[in-house]
């Protein structure tokens, strides 16, 4: 029973400082967010609430809390709650399966530094990914605005279709590793054998799909203002509106560890031996978290990277790169896999399916696109 | 807690929420109690230590199928489409299909009795992704590839009714 109440203490700490963490990175990413914006733009930024502007995010936070609450007359009053509530859950559900680290001993207490180690973790991602939308659709229907429904309903069938390819680069890593556990992933690819040099192609469609799903720029039509004033949170204000935002921030910061940890290691980091031989395993650890979140923090500036230089994707554009340009590559990266595992040369397989796959797009372009112009 | 309670609980749940979809009088409440009642399905899933299907059963269908109800209801003008309330001989002859269904499906439960699983024998390992992924592709193979040919050309049915024929109107 002791061992029991110690492993459930230090679990429930353990997640306890993870979602602190999340919160902590998704109020700073509105800050750094607003900072690269301006870098980008040859501005200066926020620079007012204290040094460099560093306390933005608390005065933000007082605005949100100050505003008024508003409820539109003819919403569904329940429902119109519900949307900004189910955004933050689902939101903050994903995390539970990322591994932050390998194992801790403290006492004579060994335990993951992992919320939970299902063997199914990888759809455990994919389950809280596809329930994301119902925030945003049942928040956009409730408002009972036509804007904010022809938001939610963009924002549905985009997530519903960037799940397809999504699901279909994940399935290439599943064939290699041969386990659903998030940790085992991680565990195939320590001392630098990372997926991002397995599966080149994958990686791109899962990060053009988790940008799609996180609704950010160049795939953030649900919200787009040049057409539907703020998309599916037209009516929002107040804290409902922060909950929405905040919802955003903290998927970009999730789906980045998903990132790190399906294709850039998880909590591996050069030189763990030499660490672990030098200051202990405990140590080891902690900067292998570290490392993660510094691998998910990259993703996160790569995000709003993004959104600071390409514009908008059109409608059609967008449900085209979706259903006729991504699944195609995403299947013919799982057949490339597949040969990649049967020959045991998956690296050369890889990066051949890669070149093969370009110079087909090159002759197909100079075969048929040039022949419809002329 | 005792494990029954749980069970005991969840069940209760299930069923609060499944009556709900049907008395329920707005179409969105409906699909979102249904939604819920999934929810608890899987939590019996998870009871039955059969983690991958309580995994599948929210993917597909809390976060495929009933995405897309309610995107469809959501299209409806739900205040101009309200179904015309029936006649009294509509709603006798419903009760009445419904109270013989009900007397079918329990006749059925008492004369057989079905087989409970030994709790000694019983395999707790049953449930989990790997054993369950090699009883399919060796024992049940053919009716999985089956099924397989029969979600394609349902794929394919699909692709060809929301094709634009030629000469037909661009939305």
């Amino acid at each position: 029973m002791n061992l029991f109440d110690s492993v459930f203490i230090a679990k429930a700490s353990f997640i306890g400082v993870i979602f602190l963490i999340t919160l902590g990175v998704a109020a700073y990413s509105t800050y750094f967010e607003r900072k690269i914006a301006a870098f980008m733009q040859d501005r200066i930024g926020p620079d007012r609430a204290g040094p460099f502007g560093i306390l933005q995010p608390l005065a933000d936070a007082v605005k949100m809390f100050m505003k008024e609450d508003f409820i539109p007359a003819n919403s569904n009053k329940w429902l119109f709650i519900m949307g900004p509530c189910l955004s933050m859950l689902t939101a903050l559900m994903t995390s539970a399966v990322v591994p932050f680290g390998d194992t801790v001993t403290i006492g004579d207490v060994t335990f993951d530094l992992q919320g939970i180690d299902v063997n199914i973790g990888i759809l455990w991602v994919f389950g809280v990914v596809s329930l994301g939308v119902y925030g945003i659709l049942i928040g956009g229907w409730a408002s009972n605005n036509k804007y904010s429904l022809l938001g939610a309903i963009r924002a549905a069938s985009q997530n519903i279709s960037y799940e397809l390819a999504m699901g279909l680069s994940i399935i290439a890593i599943l064939m290699m590793t041969g386990s659903l556990s998030t940790k085992a992933i991680v565990e195939a690819q320590q001392n630098g054998h990372w997926n991002i040099l397995y599966q080149p192609m994958g990686f791109v469609i899962f990060l053009i799909c988790a940008f799609a799903e996180c609704n950010r720029t160049p795939f953030d039509l649900p919200e787009c203002e040049t057409e539907l004033i703020g998309g599916y949170h037209t009516e929002y204000s107040s804290m409902k509106l922060g909950f929405f935002l905040f919802a955003e921030y903290i998927n970009m910061f999730i789906s980045g560890a998903v990132m790190a940890t399906l294709y850039f290691g998880g909590y591996d980091y050069p030189g763990v031996d030499f660490v672990t031989a030098q200051l202990g395993a405990t140590a080891a650890t902690l900067i292998g978290m570290g490392a993660l979140i510094g691998k998910a923090l990259a993703f996160v500036f790569i995000f709003m990277w993004v959104r600071w230089t390409l514009p908008r994707f059109r409608y059609d554009q967008l449900m085209g790169l979706g259903w006729s340009g991504l699944i195609p590559i995403a299947m013919f990266n799982v057949v490339v896999t597949g040969l990649g595992v049967l020959l045991n040369q998956q690296i050369l397989v890889g990066f051949g399916g890669l070149v093969v796959f370009i110079a087909g797009i090159v002759v197909y372009d100079q075969l048929v696109v040039k022949k419809k112009i002329a | 807690m005792e494990i029954s309670n749980i069970w005991y609980f969840l069940s209760g749940l299930t069923l609060l929420s499944a009556l709900m979809v049907v008395l329920a009088k707005n179409p969105i409440h409906s699909v979102l109690y249904l939604v819920f009642t999934f929810f608890c399905i899987s939590g019996h899933y998870v009871l039955l230590n059969a983690q991958f299907l309580m995994a599948v059963n929210i993917i597909v269908y809390a976060g495929a199928i009933m995405v897309l109800f309610l995107f469809v209801i959501m299209m409806f003008d739900l205040r101009k489409n309200q179904p015309e309330s029936k006649s009294n001989l509509t709603k006798l002859a419903g009760s009445v299909v419904a109270g013989s269904l009900l007397v079918v499906l329990i006749a059925l439960v008492r004369q057989n009795n079905f087989m409970t699983p030994q709790a000694e024998g019983f395999i707790s390992q049953t449930g989990m992704v790997e054993n369950l992924g090699k009883v399919l592709y060796s024992e049940y193979l053919l009716p999985f590839e089956l099924v397989s040919i029969l979600f394609f050309v349902a794929m394919v049915g699909a692709v060809l009714l929301g094709k634009r024929e030629a000469g037909e109107r661009n939305f």
